[in-house]
């Protein structure tokens, strides 16, 4: 929620959101009801835990860049998100 | 979209005097007290505002109080401040001045300093319950950094269920955001908390504080004496398990906040080959580690607060400016906090029962999926990486390090660059053959 009232249009797994502007992508997420961010190795779904940068377990491919951290990334015009781009098999890191 | 490869490094004329690495209330008043004496200062966050957890600001809401003092305090004393960079390794030079590499969105950052202070916080400690990995269940600090990152838990069937004096100001942000709180569970047995809320009466701003956070959320009930025992759902929580040792009951509920207090973020001060005593940075009454130039302030020292941090922080902005002689005025303060903040810590004790709530059958790594199970008590943590790949993944081991510290006794283990997962493009970063100008926060 901002104060500003200002609106950027994101798209999450290519559904476009209208979000308040200055908000984290973990937060804007969250309001259009997504809980789970990512697959684990195992496959289970997972959402943020620590909220704060630490945990990694809000890993989204922001933009096309794998393993950004949706918790300290802020929303932006234009901005995509895809979750479970984190697939079960053994990352090679970063894109 | 084509990312944008950027390598920045300062010219040799604007090699840091100082480094201070966390913009928390720690690093703000390094930054600005050691800048203030005419040094050349660098503050480095990995978040996108400074201000750290405790003064993160509500997106669009103006900073109050100290906060704005020291907002304020930072800017006009002339230190750089840069934003979004996460700081993945620190090196000592032969000429005894430190070379740190971060990464930023645009690209790696390398620079020079004289000095570093590390004011890296802290973070949640999370044990493992069977459910803790459901999408749903997320730290207490984690609620009021989402909510204050912008998230919206309104209408939200919320159990906060974990330690520390954390739980109840979480507890009154989320009704006030219009969640209903259905529980508030601390597990720490009553008498340990009343003695501590007894030592409050020596602090009426805190009690008046404590009421206030009380007054938010009439109605909800907290109780001592209680913890989780297991969460579950359908792809997301759904319904949780409590006891009091005794009486097992379950609650419906969106989502569940549960961490156990604070745990230092001290992965900087271990590569830098800090000393540690009790798992915190050891620092003498100048806040100088056991390394020459390589100064320490806040959490990482001891868990403490915003007011010892504070403290700390000008301390060691002081002393490794040189002028140590001016910090003296602030000793005792810092040493009357920080006794303050060892009875807190009593009145917290976690107890051993929460070393039985994970089954052989619960993820204990989440980066991984390494279950309790596949971990052999008398291990050590070094094992426990060679042959599950426990705390191997993504975060480094920052949650599962943790919580093997409290469940099996283990150390942490040594740490290496990276410190944090970094692009390839960051550690074989060259210096770019122009300087930018150093005034480029994200």
């Amino acid at each position: 929620m901002s104060a500003t009232g200002a609106l950027v249009t994101m798209a999450i797994d290519g559904r476009e959101v209208r979000v308040s502007a200055g908000i984290s992508v973990a937060a804007a997420m969250l309001d259009a009801g997504v809980i789970a961010f990512r697959r684990s190795v195992n496959g289970s779904d997972r959402g943020p835990l620590c909220g704060m940068g630490v945990c990694y377990e809000c890993r989204v491919t922001i933009d096309d860049v794998a393993h950004r951290r949706a918790c300290l990334v802020m929303v932006a015009d234009g901005l995509r998100v895809s979750t479970h781009a984190c697939r079960p098999e053994r990352s090679e890191g970063p894109a | 979209m084509e990312r944008r490869e950027q390598v920045l490094r300062f010219a040799q004329d604007d090699r840091f005097d100082i480094l201070v690495i966390g913009g928390g209330p720690a690093g703000i008043a390094a930054a600005a007290r050691a800048a203030e004496c005419g040094l050349n200062v660098l503050l480095l966050d990995e978040g996108a505002d400074v201000g750290g957890q405790i003064w993160r600001r509500r997106t669009g809401s103006l900073a109050r109080g100290a906060a704005r003092a020291w907002f304020t305090r930072l800017e006009a004393s002339g230190a750089t401040v840069i934003r979004g960079a996460s700081v993945v390794d620190a090196a000592r030079r032969a000429d005894g001045g430190f070379t740190v590499t971060a990464e930023r969105a645009a690209g790696a950052l390398l620079v020079d300093a004289g000095v570093i202070v590390l004011a890296t916080g802290a973070r949640e400690r999370f044990l493992p319950f069977p459910g803790w990995t459901l999408p749903g269940v997320i730290g207490v600090g984690a609620a009021q950094a989402l909510l204050k990152g912008g998230a919206s838990f309104r209408g939200k069937r919320v159990v906060i269920a974990g330690s520390g004096p954390l739980l109840l100001p979480v507890a009154s942000a989320l009704a006030a955001d219009g969640a209903s709180v259905r529980l508030v569970a601390e597990q720490a047995r009553s008498r340990d908390v009343g003695r501590f809320a007894l030592g409050l009466w020596r602090h009426p701003a805190t009690l008046v504080q404590a009421a206030r956070y009380r007054a938010g959320f009439v109605g909800t009930p907290y109780t001592l004496g209680t913890w989780v025992t297991a969460a579950r759902g359908n792809g997301r929580v759904e319904e949780v398990d409590v006891t009091n040792g005794r009486t097992t009951r379950t609650i419906a509920c969106d989502l569940l906040s549960a961490a156990f207090g604070l745990v230092p973020n001290t992965e900087l001060a271990r590569l830098l080959g800090c000393d540690r005593t009790d798992g915190m940075v050891w620092v003498n009454h100048d806040q100088q580690t056991s390394q020459a130039g390589v100064y320490c302030a806040g959490e990482p020292t001891g868990i403490g607060g915003v007011e010892l941090s504070l403290a700390e922080g000008e301390i060691a902005g002081l002393c490794s400016a040189g002028h140590p002689g001016d910090a003296r005025a602030l000793l005792p303060r810092r040493d009357r906090l920080r006794r303050d903040a060892a009875t807190m810590d009593r009145a917290f004790t976690l107890r051993p029962e929460l070393r039985t709530l994970a089954h052989a059958d619960t993820i204990v790594c989440r980066c991984e999926d390494v279950t309790l199970g596949a971990i052999k008590a008398d291990w050590r943590m070094r094992q426990a990486k060679l042959y599950t790949r426990a705390g191997m993944g993504a975060c480094q081991g920052r949650i599962c390090s943790s919580a093997l510290e409290f469940l099996h006794g283990w150390e942490a283990d040594t740490t290496r660059l990276p410190v944090e997962p970094t692009l390839y493009s960051t550690l074989t970063a060259e210096p770019a053959t122009s300087a930018p100008s150093a005034n480029h926060g994200a």
